[in-house]
Order: C-alpha cells, then structure tokens, then sequence
C-alpha cells in the first residue's frame, strides 16, 4: 500500500469537508478498497472514513421505506431491515460474516461492483440513493461496471427503499470469489413488477424489461418460459461462458418469483 | 533511529504517523502506526502478537479473524486506525484465566479440528462469533457460517464437528469419527 | 477395546497446544534484529528478451540497500532439477539452466527480474516501482501442442520443439500392447485433462537468510517440508556452501501439500544476498505472488485405450500424455510424469500389458512439480475414468468389472516394473459397499429425483505407492538424491528420550504419533518422549516429508535407532542385574531377567548409561544415543476404494456432492485420529480439482486464476461429512513397523469418484455425456447437457 492520511469524522459535514482536498477518498467498511490498495491500485492520499459518522448508520422504517444508512454494515441490515425481508436475505448473503460485519450499503453501491448484490436490489426495488448533495433514483444511479451518477467527492448518506409487496433475490455464486456468478432480484409493487439482474452483464446491473412486463401481467415463474436475454454483452470469464449466464438469468428469475413472498 | 547491527540510521517514514491506542485480549495496548497499518500488522509486528495469520491478500482466507467490539472481522481489512479505541480480542486471549483451552478451543484439539494450524486462530475466532449468535447450530449452518474461512488441511470434516461438539450436541452422532 | 497409549492409540495431538492458543512459530512469526526486506519485482510479461534495465532513480529512492539482478547471480549456480529422465531414443532429457534472478531473458509471468533490499518493504516496493525495464516482447508458448509443433516459438532456444523428454515405459512391452489393442474385442479410448492445480498451503511461502560473519555462517528460516534437503541442493548446487557453514530451519510449517518440497530461488537470494550485505533479509510471499511463484501441480493431457477381450478381462492399457513442465525444471518436476505416474499404470488389475508414452514440455508458465499424489493421481484418474467408461459401453456393472480384474495373488510385480507386497482389494471394495450404503443408493436416488434433481454414483479403486526406494534402484532410474531417513533417538540420563528425526510436520501430527512408537516399544509414557524436526544444526541428516514417507521410511529408521537403544539398554542391565543380555527382556519400562523376579527400571538404566560407576566400560561405552539409517527395500502399496454421490441441477448445471466414502488398506495404522484427518483434507483436494479448482493461462500466459478471486477453494459448505475406514489392513512385509502410508491416498483416490458420479448423474437423466473434463463446473456441466 501507498501511505495515506487517516481521518474519522462524526458528521456528514465534516466527512464532506475532509474530502474537498486533493485526492481524498471515502472509507467504507474498507472490503473493497482496502484490498483494492494492498495491490498498489490506487493511491489516494487521505482516507476520510465514514464508519463514525452516526446520522449515516442504522436502519430504520416510516411509511413503506426502509431507510438504510450508507455506512450500515450489511450485518445490522440484515438484522435490521425485517420490514423488507427479501432486503435483509441479500445483506445475509453477501460475502462472509466477518465481510458483512464491515462492508456497508454505500460502499457497495458507490462501488458498483457488475457482480455485487446491493445494486439489484436498489434497481430492483426503484430505491433513492441519498447523497450529502440530492437523491438520485436508483435507475439513474447505475451507468456502467464501476460507474455511477455520484460526483467526485459526494458521498451517500443513505438509501431509502420502498417496500414491496413481495420479493426474492436469488443468487447464483461464482464459486471462488462468491460474488454473484448471476443473481436476480424480483420486487412486486401492485401491478408493477421490476426485475434486476447483476453479475450477468458487461454494463453492470441492468432491469430485464421483457420479464418485467411479462411478471407485471402475471406474476408466476410461468411467466418467464420462453422468455430469454440475449448471450451479447453478457460477461464471459473462466466461471462461465456468455451463454451460460443468460440462461441462468431466466433460471434465477423463475426463482425469484416462485420465493417471492 | 540508529541501528548498530547495520551501523547506520534506519528510515523509518515519519510520514502520517499517529499513535494509537486500544484494549487488546483485556490489556491496555498502543503503538506507532502510518495510515496504512493495517490491524493485522499492528498485531503481529507492534504488539508481538503473532497468531492471527496473513495467509491472502484479497480478504478470502479468514486466516487473520479477530473480533473488534464483539465482532469477528478480517484484520487484514481493517487499518489498525479503524480500531482506536476498540476492544479487540484476538486468539492468544482466548483460553481460560488458568491457562487451560476453552471449550471451543479445547473441542478442536478432542476432535482432531487442526492439522498445521495455520486456518486454527482464524477458525477458533469465527467459531466464537457463530456460537454467540447461534449457540446450536445446525451442521448446514456451521459450514455455511465458515464461508470466509479457508482451510487446506482437514477437508473442514472435524472442524465442523468440533464446532458441533463445542455447541455442546453430540458430534460423535452427527458425524462418524 | 481401542488403546489408550502406543501403536494403535489416538492421543490428542500435543502440538495444537500451541497451534490453539496462537503461540505457534512460523517462519514469518519470526523477525530478526536489524533485518531487512527483500521485494521481488516479478515478470508481468509471460515471454521477453530484457535488453536493458536502469535502476539509477530505484537505488536512490528513501531505504534501499541494494538491487540485485541477475548479473550478480553469474557464476552462482542455478536451480537444480533432482531427477534425471532419460527419452526412448536413450538422449537424456534436457535440462536448460534455471536462474535465481532472470538473466537476459523472462520466460514466465512471476519469474524474478530484480531484487530490491531496502529497510522496509514498502520502500522495497516504492523502489521496484522506479525500475525501467526494457523488454523485447517474444510470443508465449502457453499450449502444449502448439508448442510441439514444428516452428513453435521456443521457452530455451536449446530446446527443439520445446520437448523436454519423450518418455516410454516399459519400451519393451511397446509392441505387444499395440498388438493387443488391435486383436481387442473391446477397446475404449478416453481423452482427458488432469487439471493444473496451485497447492496452496494457507501459509503462504516465507525465507529469511541470515548470514552471520564471526563464525562465517548462514542461517535459512524457511517454509520447507525438507530442511535438509534444501541444504543440500542450495548449498551444493546453487550457492556453493559447504553444510556444516550451512543451517537450514523450518519451523512451525503452515502446511505444505508438495509445494513447500523444492528448493525456491528466494531461498537461495534470501542467503547469498544476507551475506553479501552482511544483514537479515526477510521476505514473506503474499498470495498473489504465490499464484505466481509456488510449483503448480498436474497439468497433464492424455490419451488412454484399454483392451479387453470377449470375457471382459483387460488386455493391455495404452496412453499418451502431454506433460507440462511450465518455464523451468523444478526439483521433481520430471520424476511427477514418468516414474511416479507411469509405475502405477496397472492400477489393482492384473492387466498384463501396459505401455505408457510421456512427452514433457516447456511452457511460458510457471514451473510444475508434485502436488499431492505426483503423478499417481493422474494415473488413478485416467484409468478409473476408462474402466468407468468401459463398464457403460459394455452394460456391465462397474464394480464387477473391477472385480473380475482384481490382482488377488500377492506380491505381484506388475508389466510396469513394481512388486506390490500386500493388499486385498476385494476387501476394500466389500467394506466400502457396506460403508457407503451402496444398497441405499436406489432410494436415495428417488429421493433426489422426487426434488427436481439427478443423483448419480461414482465408484473407483486406486493403488499408491509410498516412500519412493531403494535408493540404488531409484539411483539407476535417475534420481540424484537418497531416500532414505535417518534418527537419531537420544535418551537422557533420566530417562527421557529425544528423537532427531529427518522427517518433517507441517500437519501431520508427528510430535504426537512418534513417540507412540516409541512407548510402545519401550514402554514408557509418551510424554516422556520428545520429537526434534525441521532443523539441520539438531539433525543428522534427513530427506523430509513428501510421499506419504514419514512414518513408513521416517518411522522406520527411529525404529531401527530404537532397537540398537534397546540392545545396548540391555547389555546394561544385564551387568547390573548380572545376567546374560539374552535373557533380558524389557516390557513395560523395566528390564528383566526371564523366569526370575531380578528386574531393574528404565530411568536406571539410563541413568547408569550416564554415571557408569558399575557398568562394563571395557565393552561398553557409556552414554545411550543411538543414530540409524534407513533405506526401505521397496515402495508402500496402499490401496483403497472410494465412492461418492452427488445430485445435479438440471436447470443450472450445479454439482453438489452429498456423500463420500473412503475404505482405505494403510497397513498397520499408529494414530487413527491423525489418518482420519490425513484422509478427509485428501478428499477435499480431490473434490476440489474434481468441482471447482482451476489453473488458467490466457493465450499471451497470463495468469487468469490469480486470486482467490477466481482460484475457487474447496470451502466448508462445499463437501460433505466423509464416511472414512481403514479397518481392512493388510501390513507392508518389509517395513518394521507394517505400515504403507496415509498422507495422499485421499487426494488420489477421490477425482474419479466424483467425475464418475456426475457421469452417471447425467446419464440417468437421459444425458448422452460420457465425460467432462475438470473440473466438472456448473459452466461445464449445462453446456455438455445442452449438447
Ligand atoms: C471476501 C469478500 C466477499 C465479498 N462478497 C460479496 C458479495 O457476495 N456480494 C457483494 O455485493 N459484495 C461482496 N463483497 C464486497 C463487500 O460487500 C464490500 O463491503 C462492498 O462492496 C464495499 O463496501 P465497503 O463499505 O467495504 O466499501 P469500501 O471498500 O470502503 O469502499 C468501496 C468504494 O466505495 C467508496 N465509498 C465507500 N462508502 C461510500 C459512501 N458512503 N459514499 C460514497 N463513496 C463511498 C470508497 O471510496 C471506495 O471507492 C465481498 C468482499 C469481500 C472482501
Ligand atoms: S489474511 Fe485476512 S482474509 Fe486472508
Ligand atoms: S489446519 Fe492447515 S489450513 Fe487448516
């Protein structure tokens, strides 16, 4: 690792600030990044972490939203956010216990890792992304593996997710890294079906329209027979050839929807 | 610093250094350390605390699990900066006040859960963390909570059953020796 | 009634004392006063002529001590390869030189190009980062075909098609085996991949060098399963120090699973360049360097046909194999094909003709050598993967044509050059019918498929050899070490025992299982026996840990050292007790006088030994410490039979294995507690290189498996409980204690088991697949049933 600056404020404004320097960057739970830096990848010359800061932490639930602050560790949402039992199965499935007692919402989701859990469940539920600076809606966050809207030095604050009637994700693991080989996540809002697939596509978490349009008629795993996404554009790796990810997004789907609940 | 062994000064970058300071297995314990220190280092090499391992540099192996305020974490994931302040509990803190293993670590050693010992520490910790959540787990759930601990040796056959026989159930019944 | 002391009994292991309480002592827990860190700047390019390199602004960078690249290693000696391999034609094989640093050319991506010392390792790595390399880029050879073929690029210019040897064995038999295939009523043919496979021992590698100048010595911690051997080879090959200027010590061993046997070049820069700065030099691998820079293992391709006649007995066995060698020769990187694979090729059946083809060949990858099994995994697998296809192509059941084609006489010597002296593999084959409930499978299968799922069962046999020897004939092979083991066994004047033994424990429980021998032998308490290992300066010469040798070669010698204890104990006490030494017996620690009530206790005797106020000084010298030498006549031969039962996911391609059952012959069992645990890490391996590990080069030979990221372990929730038995024991005839050997059987033995069951999973679902190479992922598994 490079040498950096350490720096761990208690408010959001003061985590703003320590980030206006040159090359400052935020700390999450450090699961990413801190690997990301042993391999000399990155060099940033402070790390502001974000851990500190309580308004950021700790879920909570008004009025059909689950509120998750964005440096809630996936282990207190999982414990958590029981308002939004489908939500609280992903944070259970990320990585490992001592991972999800680090790891937080907002890193993952300023992350945007294409095989990360968090993001399709944010575009899966049409969650609001909160920053220091707006709210950015989940299907504008998302541009690309790695690339999001947030500008340089905004930080997430929280992720507000509306609770569905139902939902499933479904994860289907890359057996080394046990990130998501393929995983989808399936909300029903009343007549309105969203469908987030991750891990899948060379463009990061996309929405599959045509089975969301099919599920919103009618929400059976049914639905999805003879449905099919297209092999182009999705990754092919060592794990699995394009082919075989699009035929486990339509498997994990159908799945989604028969656990939905 | 002057160093007679190599009769000449050591360079020791002052840069970002901070002292800092926690309560480790219990004791008062602080150090020097640069931003980047990570847990890990600060164990092993500032406070001689050598039995949390390093055996990946991608944060898979569980070879380097401690707990931080109660918590099991990757101590090579976490700037040792991270913990000012944090009660860490490490495997070295582990045994009863005489000396004598605790039952988990004493139910390793009864069903044969370690062969080279290098995955052990990280093992024994995440093992604690399972049982104080889950104080009987199932086998599925004991194998399922070892996901971020690696080891090559056992085929984890008697690390499950030590963990079983620590919950106080009948490992002998669950699995053949 | 189990035992509770001796052979035989399961003692708890006295080293997880401090394993458990983090108060273990691996090398890299040890640091020295002054030391100094050595970073390796590492090939990124597979292939490269380096013209030039400027590392002006590196050496002047904050703590740097000195850069060192491969000009300073001229004149120094290279890596050495252990086993010399001799082609058909008779040429011996080729043999290029293997640099510690790179010299004029990269040929892998890890090979060392610089060494940076510096204060700290991170200044070591500031500095490599300011090192201008200029690089002719080459072509990588990273396919063994290709790199066969005529005009391939070359890894060494002075190796024509980058063939390192063709090896056939036994040449003899070449003729008639070709004859035999074509009279067949039968013959069928596989083509395979044995997967390549990173041993990955949690620990990852660590050396530090340690020269110090008033006795002009150097000193190596490192993470070795043979200190002694890495004396040897560094001392007398590379770096020209005499052994007794020389100390090589591996303490607490993270594990070592065959990667951890070879002499590395960061052992041998760690020691050369500590004396040339006259300081410690510690370097530690992290994971990523070790993807990179530990021996790979497997890696072979291979054709096999099996004959069988109308009657269904085998007739001859065929094969060719590509093996890959990667970019150098390792220390045993060229017995791993030939005699560790090719001698075993018979497997349990009285086939009277087999001939076996090995072409060995230079990739730009990195360098090969044994992994758990070496070779006799490789053979197990492609034998029991076409007898398995054999039994589907002629509707026959599997097990039965394994029966039929049992050895059943012993010792029988094979048409590939070994005597097996012992076994019955018949009944190892009943025990595991019995362990593994084969009758339950129908049920268990209707179940299965009652939840969506197929269920498939997998049976296979395998034969191991152990304790490669004698040494002469392995010598007449081409092996340019001894395998031998040596003890000494010291007992103090109170009557304590120390044991020196050449043998080496990263896991295998030796501290506990060794002195077993010797309470049982002596009749003393274990705890009154001490185990030394894993340093050179406190024993007197020793090959170490590989080969499922310790107990039957290392237990062997402290035999044999505590015999010649016990002899002269009783030409002692029949002084005192004015005796005859023939009417001495010793039982239960106390010598006695047959048919009388004279006796005398051990701790007497010793004590005797050592204050030897009456005692025969005109015949007898005084003291008690005895040293042997011990050269087994021939291999161990365990053998077994396993089964495995998996469920597919028709809708994803998912294996997951649901039962695993392993009826193992080990001989004479000392620890079963400590087999057991030997057997069950086996099975993981083996399902691990069955499911889910995989080495992969990309077309330029870069690494795409690098990382636990994309390197997939076998974890806790992968595997199963295992069913494991060792109950059927036929002991070896020519070792003192009985015993064959347990360390890899589980990791040979297992493959075939799970690709057989994911076979005739599939098939039950109506599948037309007859293999799939590994590992059997869920990728792999759905593109072959989607045809
Ligand atoms: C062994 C292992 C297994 C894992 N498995 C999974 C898995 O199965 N599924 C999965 O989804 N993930 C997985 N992860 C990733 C894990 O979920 C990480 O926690 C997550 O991706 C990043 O969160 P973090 O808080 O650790 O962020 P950090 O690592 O601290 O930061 C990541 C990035 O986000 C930025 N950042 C952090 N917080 C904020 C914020 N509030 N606002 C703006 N920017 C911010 C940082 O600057 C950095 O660029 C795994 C990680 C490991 C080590
Ligand atoms: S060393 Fe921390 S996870 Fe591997
Ligand atoms: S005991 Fe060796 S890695 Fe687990």
């Amino acid at each position: 690792m490079y040498n950096f600056e350490f720096e761990k404020p208690t408010t959001v404004a003061d985590a703003v600030a320590a980030l206006g320097g040159d090359d400052a960057q935020a700390l999450g739970g450090g699961q990413t990044l801190i690997p990301t830096l042993k391999q000399r990848l990155n060099q940033p010359g402070k790390l502001v972490s974000l851990t500190g800061i309580s308004e950021m932490n700790g879920v909570s639930v008004d009025g059909g939203v689950v509120t998750v602050g964005a440096a809630t560790c996936h282990a207190d949402v999982e414990a958590g956010a029981g308002a939004y039992p489908a939500l609280a199965a992903l944070a259970g499935q990320i990585g490992d216990p001592a991972v999800r007692n680090r790891g937080t919402v907002g890193g993952s989701l300023a992350n945007n890792d294409p095989a990360a859990c968090y993001p399709s469940a944010a575009l899966g539920s049409g969650a609001t992304i909160v920053t220091n600076t707006r709210e950015i809606a989940a299907d504008d966050y998302f541009q690309g593996m790695f690339s999001t809207a947030l500008e340089e030095g905004e930080i997430i604050t929280a992720v507000k997710f509306p609770i569905p009637d139902c939902a499933s994700y479904q994860k289907f693991l890359q057996p080394a890294s046990r990130f998501a080989l393929t995983g989808v996540f399936v909300a029903k809002y009343g007549d309105n079906v969203r469908v987030a697939v991750t891990g899948a596509s060379e463009e990061g978490v996309f929405r599959w329209a045509e089975a969301e349009a099919a599920l919103s008629a009618n929400f059976a795993p049914e639905a999805i027979d003879g449905l099919s996404v297209s092999a182009d554009g999705m990754v092919g790796d060592i794990h699995g050839t394009p082919a075989y990810r699009a035929h486990l997004v339509g498997v994990m789907t159908k799945r989604a929807v028969a656990a939905a609940h | 610093m002057f160093n007679s062994a190599i009769g000449k000064d050591f360079d020791y970058r002052e840069e970002f250094m901070t002292q800092v300071s926690m309560t480790v297995n219990g004791q008062a314990a602080s150090g020097d350390v640069e931003g980047r220190t990570l847990l890990s280092t600060f164990l092993r090499e500032t406070l001689g605390l050598t039995g949390a391992h390093v055996g990946c540099d991608t944060s898979q192996c569980g070879a380097c699990v401690v707990h931080v305020d109660g918590k099991a974490v990757k101590s090579c994931t976490m700037l040792a900066q991270e913990a000012a302040g944090a009660t860490v509990d490490t495997i070295e803190g582990q045994a009863n006040a005489d000396g004598s293993l605790n039952v988990i670590q004493q139910a390793f050693q009864d069903h044969h859960g370690l062969q080279c010992g290098f995955c052990t520490p990280g093992m024994v910790m995440s093992a604690a963390a399972l049982l104080k959540e889950n104080p009987k787990p199932t086998e599925a759930e004991v194998r399922h909570y070892l996901e971020g601990n690696l080891c090559r040796c056992t085929g984890y056959h008697n690390i499950v059953k030590a963990i079983m026989a620590a919950s106080g159930q009948d490992a002998e019944a669950i699995a053949a020796e | 009634m189990p035992k509770d002391h001796g052979i035989g009994a399961a003692p708890k292991r006295r080293e997880d004392l401090r394993f458990l309480t983090g108060t273990g002592n691996y090398t890299d827990d040890i640091n020295l006063a002054g030391q100094a860190y050595v970073y390796f700047l590492r090939a990124d390019v597979a292939h490269a002529k380096i013209n030039g390199m400027n590392m002006d602004a590196a050496a002047a960078m904050p703590g740097v001590v000195r850069i060192f690249t491969g000009a300073d290693f001229e004149g120094v000696g290279g890596l050495p390869c252990g086993w010399q391999i001799h082609s058909k034609d008779g040429s011996p094989m080729h043999e290029p030189p293997h640099p510690v640093i790179a010299q004029g050319k990269i040929r892998y991506v890890g090979e060392i190009v610089a060494a940076i010392v510096a204060d700290s390792l991170e200044q070591a790595r500031d500095a490599a980062e300011a090192i201008e390399l200029d690089l002719e880029e080459l072509p990588a050879v990273v396919d063994m075909k290709a790199a066969l073929a005529d005009g391939s690029a070359l890894v060494h210019d002075e190796v024509p098609n980058n063939r390192v040897y063709d090896w056939g064995f036994v040449e003899e038999n070449a003729a008639a085996t070709d004859e035999a295939i074509k009279n067949a009523a039968h013959v069928t043919t596989l083509e395979l991949v044995n997967n390549r496979l990173v041993a990955n021992p949690m620990e990852p590698r660590v050396a530090i060098g340690d020269y110090t100048r008033h006795n002009d010595e150097s000193t190596l911690y490192t993470t070795s399963q043979n200190p002694h051997v890495i004396r040897l080879l560094m001392g007398a090959f590379v770096l020209g120090i005499p052994e007794h200027k020389l100390r090589v010590i591996a303490p607490d061993v993270g594990g070592g699973f065959g990667t951890k046997i070879f002499h590395y070049a960061e052992e041998a820069f760690v020691t050369f360049a500590s004396k040339q700065i006259n300081r410690a030099i510690k370097w530690t691998s992290s994971r990523s360097e070790a993807f990179i820079s530990d021996a790979q293992g497997r890696d072979h391709v291979t054709k096999i046909e099996l004959a069988l006649d109308a009657d269904n007995n085998f007739t001859a066995v065929r094969t060719h194999t590509l093996a890959n060698m990667g970019a150098y020769l390792s220390t045993f990187s060229t017995s791993v094909p030939t005699y560790l694979h090719g001698t075993l090729m018979a497997g349990n059946y009285k086939t009277p003709l087999v001939y076996i083809n090995v072409e060995a060949v230079f990739t730009n990858t990195v360098p090969v050598d044994a992994y758990r099994g070496a070779g006799r995994p490789e053979a197990t697998y492609q034998l029991e993967r076409v007898i398995d296809k054999a039994a589907r192509e002629l509707g026959v059941d599997p097990i039965e044509l394994r029966r039929q084609n049992f050895i059943t006489e012993f010792p029988y010597a094979t048409p590939v050059a070994l005597e097996y002296d012992t076994g019955d593999y018949d009944a190892t084959m009943t025990k595991l019918e019995e362990i593994a409930d084969l009758s339950g499978f129908a049920a268990r299968r209707a179940e299965s498929e009652k939840n969506g799922k197929l269920r498939g069962l997998g049976v296979n046999c395998y034969i191991e050899a152990c304790g490669i020897a004698p040494s002469n004939v392995a010598g007449a092979l081409g092996a340019r070490a001894g395998l031998y083991e040596s003890a000494t066994v010291r007992v103090n004047a109170t009557g304590g025992v120390v044991v020196m033994t050449g043998a080496h424990s990263h896991g295998q429980g030796h501290e506990t299982s060794f002195p077993q021998v010797i309470s049982e032998m002596i009749g003393i308490d274990e705890s009154q026996v001490e185990i030394v290992h894993g340093d050179t300066g406190r024993g007197a010469m020793g090959m170490g840990t590989y080969g499922s040798r310790s107990i039957a070669v290392g237990g062997a010698a402290m035999v044999r050292a505590t015999e010649k204890i016990i002899n002269k104990a009783k030409k002692i006490a029949a002084h005192l007790l004015e005796a005859s030494d023939s009417d001495i017996e010793l039982k239960d620690g106390t010598f006695s006088v047959a048919g009388t009530d004279k006796s005398i206790a051990w701790g007497d005797v010793c004590l005797t030994a050592y204050v030897p106020h009456n005692y025969p000084l005109e015949d007898l010298e005084p003291g008690l410490e005895e040293t042997a030498f011990y050269d087994p006549a021939n291999f161990t031969f365990p053998s077994g039979a396993y089964a495995c039962e998996v469920e597919v996911d028709p809708d994803t391609g998912e294996v997951s294995v649901q039962r695993f059952a392993a009826a193992d012959d080990f001989g004479n069992i000392i620890n079963p507690m400590i087999v057991d645990g030997q057997v069950h890490g086996g099975i993981a391996q083996g399902i691990g290189q069955a499911l889910r590990e995989n080495t992969v080069y990309d077309e330029n030979g870069q690494l795409l498996s690098a990382s636990y990221m994309d390197y997939a372990m076998p974890r806790a929730d992968d595997v199963p409980f295992y069913e494991v038995d060792h109950s059927c024991q036929t002991p070896c005839t020519h070792n003192p204690l009985g015993v064959k050997g347990c360390g890899e059987a589980g990791a040979i033995g297992s493959p075939p088991a799970v690709v057989n069951a994911v076979i005739d999973a599939l098939q039950s679902g109506g599948h037309d697949v007859t293999h799939i190479d590994m590992p059997v992922s869920p990728s792999r598994v759905w593109a072959a049933m989607n045809g």
